[in-house]
This record gives C-alpha cells, sequence and structure tokens, in this order.
C-alpha cells in the first residue's frame, strides 16, 4: 500500500484532478511547455504567472524500470520486490512519471510498450495517478 | 569574520564562483593555486556517542591534521571553507534526549546539535582558539567537491591566502533512510510526486544504466572489474573504512551474488555511511614552494547545473551533460583528456561511474565502450588506472577520497596505492552525479 498523500498548495490541483479521475499536468502557457514535477516557476523560462494545468490523455509508454527489492518506505515493505518504471506522456515524452505496473509481473516489464493510466487509492485514500499495459485486463 | 567565539554567520558561496558555463577560457587563477596539506579523521560506522567522535569532533581532527601535515602555522591560517551539512541520511531522532555529555564537551553555538549533525563555521572556529587570524569564511554546499571549488576561487581571487578545506559525515544509529518521513503513513504532496513509489536513492542511476545496458547491449556483470579494483585500491587507503576495520576484498563471484536494491543496483553498487571527515589546505602558488610538501596546482574547477527535464535524467540527458562537463574541465585547465595520467571520477553509486568518464573520453573511450574498457587492466599498477583512490566502494561514504587520491599521488605518498603503470602529473577528480557535479583539475606543476 501506498502512503497516504496530504495536498499542499503546490500540488493540489494535480491530486484533486486524481480524486476525479482526471490526470493533469502543469503546464507554461509561454512556453507551450508542460513540466512535471510541478514547480513554483517555469523550469525553462523562470516564470511563476503563466503556469497553468493541463488534462492530459492518460497515454503513455514504458521508458525504463527497475525493480525495488530494498524500499525506504515502510508501507511498500512488505509489497518487495515490485516494479518501479518510468512513464513517459504520449503528448510529450519528455514528461515522466513513476509507475509500480499493476497487473506486470515482476521483473518481467515491457519497455516501450503502451501504457493507460489508472488511479489508485493510497493509505489515506488520496487517489495517485497509476499506469497499466495497455488492453491488460482490469 | 573574527577567530573563536566572535565568528559571524557564514553564509553559501554565490552561484558565480562555481564555473558551470561553457566557453570560459582558461581559468584565470589556472596554476596560482595549490594544495599543501591533508587532514584525515578515523573512520567509524556510526556515532558511538563519545565527544570526540561526534562529527565536530572528528572535523577537529581532520582540520589540525591537515594545518600539520602542510607545516603552516595555524596562526597564518585566513579562510575556512566547508559544508554545513553533514548527515548521510542520518537525523537526530525526534523526541530523543540530546547528547548533553558531548555537546557541552566543546565550545557551543545556538543550536545544540551543531557538532553533531550539523558543522557550522562558527562552531570550528569557535573550538579552534588557535585559528587567530581566519577573516574569510563561506560554504561550499553538498559535498567537498564543492568546498575545493569555493576554496580554490577565493584563493585565487585573493580573498584568503592559507585557507582550510573541510567536509565532514556523520552516520547515527538505525538504517539508511529508514525513519522519518519514510516511516510514515502520509506525506506532502510536493514529495509524494517523486516518493510514494519506494525507489531508494540508487534507482535513477540504476534506471539509467539499465537503459545504457539496452543501448549498449552490456551486462551489470561486466561491472564486477570495476568493483574488485574499487574495493582491492580502497583497501590500499589507510585512511578508509574497509581498511581500517573490514579489510575484505570483493571477488566477480561476490559481486554476481550480492542482493539487489533496485534491480540493477546491487548492494555492492552502493557505498555505505559511515562517520568521516577530511580537510585539505589550499594556498598560492608563491606561498606553496615555501611549505614542506610538494604542492599539487590546481589548473580548473567546473562546474556542472544542469537539471534533468523531469523526474529522473535520461541516458541522452546523461550523455550530454557529461561531454559538456569534459569540455568545460578541459577548456579551463588547457589540457585533453591526452593529459590525464589517470582519473579519479565520483563512484557513489557505482553504476555512474562509467558516464563520468566515457564524458571525459578518458584514454579514447566513447560512449557505451567503459565497461569494455573495465575489462582490460585498470589497476594502479597498469597504463589505464581507473579510481584509483578506490571511491566509495572501496572506502566508505565520503565523496572525499578521490580528492585525496589525486593529491597523494602527484605528491608521490599515495603508499600501496600509488599508481606505477603512469607518471603522475594530470588528474581530474570530482562529482557527485552526472548530472549536477563539481570538479577539480590537479597537476604536479603550475602549467
Amino acid at each position: 500500500m501506498k502512503q497516504g498523500v496530504d495536498p499542499d498548495d503546490l500540488t493540489r490541483p494535480f491530486w484533486e484532478a486524481a480524486n476525479e479521475g482526471r490526470l493533469v499536468i502543469q503546464y507554461c502557457a509561454d512556453c507551450d511547455r508542460l513540466q512535471h514535477p510541478p514547480g513554483r516557476t517555469c523550469h525553462a523560462c523562470g516564470s511563476g504567472d503563466t503556469l497553468q494545468w493541463r488534462q492530459v490523455s492518460g497515454r503513455g509508454r514504458i521508458y525504463n524500470y527497475g525493480v525495488v527489492h530494498d524500499c525506504p518506505i515502510r508501507l511498500l515493505q512488505e509489497d518487495q520486490p515490485f516494479n518501479a518504471a518510468v512513464v513517459t506522456l504520449e503528448e510529450d515524452p519528455g514528461i515522466q512519471m513513476y509507475s509500480h505496473l499493476p497487473g506486470t509481473p515482476v521483473d518481467e516489464v515491457p519497455v516501450g510498450e503502451a501504457v493507460e493510466v489508472v488511479f489508485e487509492a493510497t493509505a489515506n485514500g488520496q487517489k495517485v495517478p497509476e499506469w497499466r499495459v495497455a488492453g491488460a485486463q482490469r | 569574520m573574527a577567530r573563536g567565539g566572535r565568528a559571524a554567520m557564514s553564509t553559501p558561496a554565490p552561484a558565480s564562483v562555481y564555473r558551470s558555463g561553457e566557453g570560459l577560457g582558461l581559468w584565470e587563477h589556472r596554476g596560482k593555486v595549490a594544495a599543501v596539506g591533508i587532514g584525515h579523521s578515523p573512520t567509524a560506522r556510526r556515532w558511538d556517542g563519545k565527544p570526540a567522535n561526534s562529527v565536530g569532533g572528528i572535523s577537529l581532527a581532520a582540520l589540525r591534521g591537515a594545518i600539520e601535515d602542510s607545516g603552516v602555522d595555524p596562526a597564518d591560517v585566513d579562510g575556512l571553507v566547508m559544508d554545513p551539512t553533514t548527515t548521510t541520511g542520518a537525523f537526530w531522532p525526534q523526541g530523543k534526549p540530546l547528547p548533553w555529555d558531548a555537546i557541552n564537551a566543546y565550545e557551543r553555538t545556538d543550536d545544540p546539535l551543531d557538532g553533531i549533525t550539523r558543522l557550522s563555521a562558527e562552531w570550528m572556529l569557535k573550538n579552534m582558539p588557535e585559528l587567530t587570524g581566519v577573516q574569510f569564511t563561506r560554504y561550499g554546499m553538498g559535498c567537498m567537491s564543492s568546498a575545493i571549488c569555493v576554496a580554490a576561487q577565493a584563493v585565487g581571487d585573493g580573498r584568503t591566502h592559507t585557507c582550510l578545506v573541510l567536509k565532514s559525515w556523520h552516520n547515527l544509529e538505525g538504517r539508511y533512510y529508514q525513519g522519518g518521513a519514510n516511516a510514515g503513513n502520509a506525506i506532502p504532496g510536493s514529495s509524494a510526486i517523486r516518493s510514494l513509489w519506494g525507489t531508494p536513492a540508487c534507482f535513477g542511476t540504476a534506471v539509467q544504466f539499465a537503459e545504457y545496458c539496452r543501448k549498449y547491449g552490456k551486462s551489470h556483470d561486466m561491472m564486477a572489474p570495476f568493483i574488485e579494483n574499487s574495493r582491492n585500491n580502497g583497501l590500499k587507503f589507510p585512511e578508509g573504512y574497509w581498511a581500517q576495520h573490514r579489510p575484505e576484498e570483493i571477488t566477480p563471484e561476490d559481486y554476481k551474488a550480492a542482493r539487489w536494491i533496485a534491480k540493477p543496483a546491487n548492494l555492492f553498487d552502493n557505498d555505505m555511511p559511515i562517520m568521516v571527515s577530511a580537510a585539505y589546505l589550499f594556498t598560492t602558488a608563491e606561498r606553496a614552494r615555501q611549505l614542506k610538501q610538494k604542492p599539487v596546482y590546481i589548473l580548473n574547477h567546473a562546474s556542472s547545473r544542469t537539471r534533468p527535464r523531469s523526474l529522473t535524467p535520461t541516458l541522452d540527458e546523461v550523455e550530454e551533460d557529461t561531454a559538456r562537463t569534459a569540455r568545460k574541465i578541459y577548456e579551463g585547465a588547457g589540457i585533453t583528456a591526452a593529459d590525464l595520467s589517470f582519473e579519479n571520477m565520483y563512484d557513489g553509486f557505482a553504476l555512474f561511474h562509467q558516464f563520468h568518464i566515457e564524458g571525459l573520453g578518458y584514454r579514447g573511450i566513447k560512449f557505451g565502450e567503459a565497461l569494455d574498457f573495465y575489462q582490460t587492466d585498470i589497476s594502479i599498477g597498469g597504463p589505464n588506472p581507473v579510481s584509483p583512490s578506490g571511491g566509495n566502494i572501496g572506502c566508505g561514504r565520503s565523496r572525499f577520497w578521490m580528492h585525496t587520491d589525486c593529491i597523494q599521488q602527484i605528491q608521490r605518498r599515495a603508499s600501496s596505492r600509488q599508481v606505477t603503470g603512469v607518471k603522475p602529473e594530470v588528474a581530474v577528480s570530482g562529482g557527485p552525479m552526472p548530472l549536477g557535479g563539481n570538479f577539480t583539475v590537479w597537476s604536479s606543476t603550475p602549467g
């Protein structure tokens, strides 16, 4: 089970959208560029006034992965070993999100395969974006 | 700043001190600053509660060692550059009684944990009354690599002529990064974006290495000679943890059988947190020639401040930046890769050392070739020494063995670790990460 999440000012729109089943990513209108993780300012132009949240499709690809055998998070230790994948978004392959790839056997991760977002409840009920291999049974 | 007791608060060096841009040309102080003294504390796995072994106590030992080694009169020291952060991931547990015996064994600052789990310049100067002339203090944040850049620039700029450079680490009881927020049931939203998936510290490097192996057709087993070499070199480093406490070699079989931390990073790809402190004494080239140790001249310092686009650097980002860093290193020093007698780039985690040396083009290797290079003679006795210090893998986590080793090798006092297959004339050391590090070029001559 993932730790719960206490949304803070910077990331509240991300977490609220997740509870509504939507994936939103911070976006700089001046640079026409997504950024993740979110920041107080645009990582490219430095502006703080041009940042918005933009809903994305929830489609992506598995870019890379490792298998965690020695996890520092207490609540996750009983699930070891588990996949930890880097997923990139269809809209912008430069934007990464992490995933446990629910439904994918440990260390049998199909790098390059398409994935779709799902929303998973954490320890305090806050939902978090997760990713499943596209077409895999839910 | 005045000495002991009256020391003002020190501040981090401004970003402008670091040579992080390309096209800066030769470093304006090339060959005009030199390292002339080294001091190391003993190592320990964790603090035993004794005042002399606290992070403050071991820092005093390292600084005094560097002064003695250089032959400088303590009253002539007029600068101190250090990192105030000392944690290896261990923090004083909330609610645990403070260690007053150790705290009160020294002159205190307003913060009782100063000297225990952090370290200010103010604390150091209060407890070194022999340093009567220090008028310049500055923080180089993160590790010795940044402190060296700050000190070298300060000496070159004339802000200090005899400057101590200090980095210290504390480690307490308990498992690495297992307490605090990681033991809680909920975390703040900003940190959850990265932390919710439970990836250990080596994860980013592990997945970069996985990408590297896929791209170039390499395997984790090919790292075994590097690990074996690093530990062998570390066991010849009398200041190191493994040499002092656990003189154990790592065979290729040990390495391949080690448990995974975040596959493809295993136990031996990770370094071990320890308590340790090191100090150097830098001075001007002119003064250095009057002192008892052979001067080791600094030809350049260079830095990377590149941030990844998203959560963790891709291999493309790593390769682009290590190549950029190498151009900065060479340009400022007025050298090429062919001038390097050996390399001492950072290795904690072992799985990124190859990124550093491929970026450097060490011995002409290109991207994707380092693991094949590791299968050749990379020992201190051969023509292509790799990490002769043994690094963090061979000596424990400090992020400074490589700097000490460069100085000692060029001074020809690296004892049984002395390189014999090459003449130790020019070397490069630095780190930590391939994206975001600080690097120094050392030389037996001013250039």
